[in-house]
């Protein structure tokens, strides 16, 4: 048997998988958080049943690919869990009546039931059973409450089947159903409701979007680098480096197997960010540099999108977003890319048009440095001081603004304008925010650390079996000519098709000045999208594109890298 | 009559009420909207209009929906 959890953007589904599968999945507060489906199992008496977190959409008419990802998995379900946001009845019940005249066993539950009362909305939860047709538990998926209920219903699911209706057909019988199942009271604006509305009109919108911006790097910087300073690197120095000599010198402190696992060893000692070795320098970039930012980032962006602001700053951006060729709410993929670019690349699906994806994903891959790659040249350019850092986010800033510019004047195709539900800010729960963190953070690790020590052990080989001198002889004109770094830098180059952390790392025993670290960690970042979001690109937006959109970086990383190197 | 004169929700002041008398446009449009709750017949009010014709937010049954400039002119209403 297998269940559809389906319903109206941002109702709480994914908080309700979680609880009934106990697999955890991302929830966030606003429209499109889940754009694929996720796949769960939960126990139902002794049966084991399938239950399938679907994308949210307002109706059976898909108006993107989110939406059709719902619509399509329709035909493939036994029983549907109509989930429904108690505090908007009217809007959400559209898709019910539709849902119930699709002819699928269907159970409604109807989440947010806590909000309801401080609302003023008042609903008689036997009354609408009554009139659907269909058994109604009340839930609050973030706390559990009816939970239990809701899955002990599941076995009563029914079929209703009404005659299909026209459009103004099925709204006058919602309608009908709010008149005799709800009452509304007046009530008073909370203090988070005037923030709300604060954050929304532009005069006092701006400010607070600036500053949440704002605050939120400093927050990230500062909190990366304290975990860094005294918790990373105390434990990798004190720990980790005696363990690590005393393999140095169990393997005779050189060979090929040394090499590999430890690295080189520099004035005859270890050293973190320069030995490359698996176990040494592997490590300490994934663990003690870019795992500080990845729990910071996450943790700030997460309570962002708990809170529900996101969609607030894609509303006060949009203009300038219509620009760049996209609308709005690709800020919200793009937020997301400064995580990562593999989750960045799927959120782009909330994005209606192919021609705005397109444009949304080549910039995030080209202008947009994941956490990683910002970690690492925090540590490596910041070292030479933080004019550099920002030399360095600035250019990014400028290439995202000239290509966004470039592309919308080039790039065949429209983009469609915004239109999105803007949801109420909520307090987020320590819990909820908490489960995401690790969750993404796993999946973080799960997905990046395989391939850094893969890079890292390929190097390791390369670099013994002496290729890398054959390549840098070979790529001297470009890297030295156009870019003006070391013939060398080839090697993180090539690095950057795997990780762009790794690749950002072997710039550091190269001694690069300051001028020509900026300017390879720009290349490094722009040239190409690291394996990961190379195959995430081409997943999701074909291959064709995918060839486009890295003809373009090519080009762009070329002439911003020389330009850089004439100007530095 | 005067204060029954149609206008677009662009034009509408903030904070101001009125009522959804057609969606003009596309049926993709009017289709979208719809299923968004903001239909003819509907009460809505202004809540924002983002600067440099950004979208105009309304709301609607206590819901509020941001609808990119364009869109918005297609929205008339009538204030009430």
């Amino acid at each position: 048997m297998r269940i559809l959890l389906m319903g109206n953007p941002n109702v709480g589904k994914s908080a309700l998988f979680s609880r009934i599968t106990g697999t955890r999945a991302v929830v966030s507060n606003y429209a499109g958080t889940t754009v694929g489906f996720t796949k769960g199992s939960m126990k139902l008496g002794n049966e084991e049943i399938e239950v399938i977190d679907v994308p949210g959409t307002y109706s059976l008419e898909p108006t993107s690919k989110a939406e059709e990802v719902a619509a399509k998995m329709l035909q493939e379900g036994d029983v549907v869990i109509n989930v429904v946001d108690a505090t908007n009845l009217e809007r959400n019940l559209y898709l019910t009546l539709e849902l119930l005249e699709k002819g699928l066993p269907m159970i409604v539950a109807l989440n947010l039931w806590d909000d309801t009362k401080h609302r003023g909305i008042t609903i008689d939860a036997a009354k609408l059973e009554s009139l659907l047709g269909v058994p109604v538990v009340p839930t609050v998926a973030v706390s559990g409450q009816g939970i239990k209920e809701l899955v002990e219903h599941i076995s009563e699911a029914r079929s209703v089947k009404p005659a299909p209706r026209t459009k103004e057909e099925r709204w006058a019988a919602v309608g009908g159903i709010i008149t005799e199942a709800q009452t509304l009271a007046h009530r008073h604006h909370t203090w988070l409701e005037r923030l709300q509305d604060a954050s929304l009109k532009p005069r006092t919108g701006i400010p607070i979007a600036i500053l949440a911006l704002v605050a939120s790097f400093f927050a990230v910087r500062g909190v990366g680098e304290g975990i860094i300073q005294y918790i990373s690197d105390p434990i990798f120095h004190n720990l980790w480096q005696p363990v690590m000599m005393r393999l140095s010198d169990a393997l005779g402190g050189a060979g090929f197997w040394h090499d590999v696992l430890v690295g080189r060893l520099i004035d005859g000692s270890i050293n973190f960010s320069q030995s490359m070795g698996v176990l040494t320098t592997g490590l300490y970039i994934e663990f003690g540099v870019v795992l500080p930012y990845i729990l910071i980032f996450y943790l700030v962006l997460g309570i962002m999108e708990d809170i529900g602001y996101l969609p607030r700053l894609a509303v006060l951006l949009d203009s300038i977003m219509h620009r760049l060729g996209m609308h709005g709410y690709a800020i919200i993929p793009s937020m997301l890319g400064m995580g990562c670019a593999v989750p960045a690349l799927m959120a782009t699906r909330i994005l209606e048009s192919k021609r705005e994806r397109f444009i949304a994903a080549t910039l995030i891959c080209i202008a947009i440095p994941c956490a990683a790659s910002q970690a690492m040249i925090f540590g490596l350019v910041g070292a030479k001081g933080w004019q550099y850092v920002t030399i360095v986010f600035a250019v990014h800033f400028i290439v995202w603004i000239v290509m966004g510019l470039i592309l919308n004047r080039t790039v065949k195709g429209f983009s469609p304008e915004l239109l999105i539900e803007i949801p109420p800010y909520r307090l987020p729960s320590p819990r909820g925010v908490l489960s995401k963190l690790w969750l993404r953070v796993w999946s973080f690790l799960k997905e990046a650390l395989p391939i850094v020590l893969g890079a890292i052990f390929v190097v390791s080989v390369l670099y013994s079996l002496g290729v890398f001198d054959a390549i840098a002889n070979f790529t001297a004109p470009l890297v030295s000519g156009i870019f003006g770094l070391p013939k060398e830098a080839v090697v993180a180059i090539i690095v950057g098709f795997m990780r762009k952390d790794i690749a950002i790392g072997m710039l550091a025993p190269l001694s690069l000045t300051a001028g020509q670290l900026v300017v390879g960690s720009v290349v490094l970042t722009m040239f190409f999208p690291c394996v990961a979001a190379f195959v995430m690109f081409a997943k999701e937006l074909g291959f064709k594109r995918l060839l486009a959109a890295l003809g373009i970086m090519i080009i762009a990383t070329i002439v911003v890298g020389g330009l850089l190197n004439l100007i530095l | 009559m005067s204060d029954k004169k149609k206008i677009s929700i662009c034009e509408l002041r903030q904070g101001q009420s009125a009522r959804v008398v057609e969606i003009l446009g596309g049926r993709g449009v009017a289709e979208r909207l719809n299923a968004m709750g903001v239909r003819p017949g509907k009460d809505i009010t202004k809540v924002s209009s983002a600067p440099m014709k950004g979208p105009v937010t309304v709301s609607v049954d206590r819901c509020q929906i941001a609808i990119g400039y364009g869109m918005a002119q297609k929205v008339t209403v009538e204030v009430i």
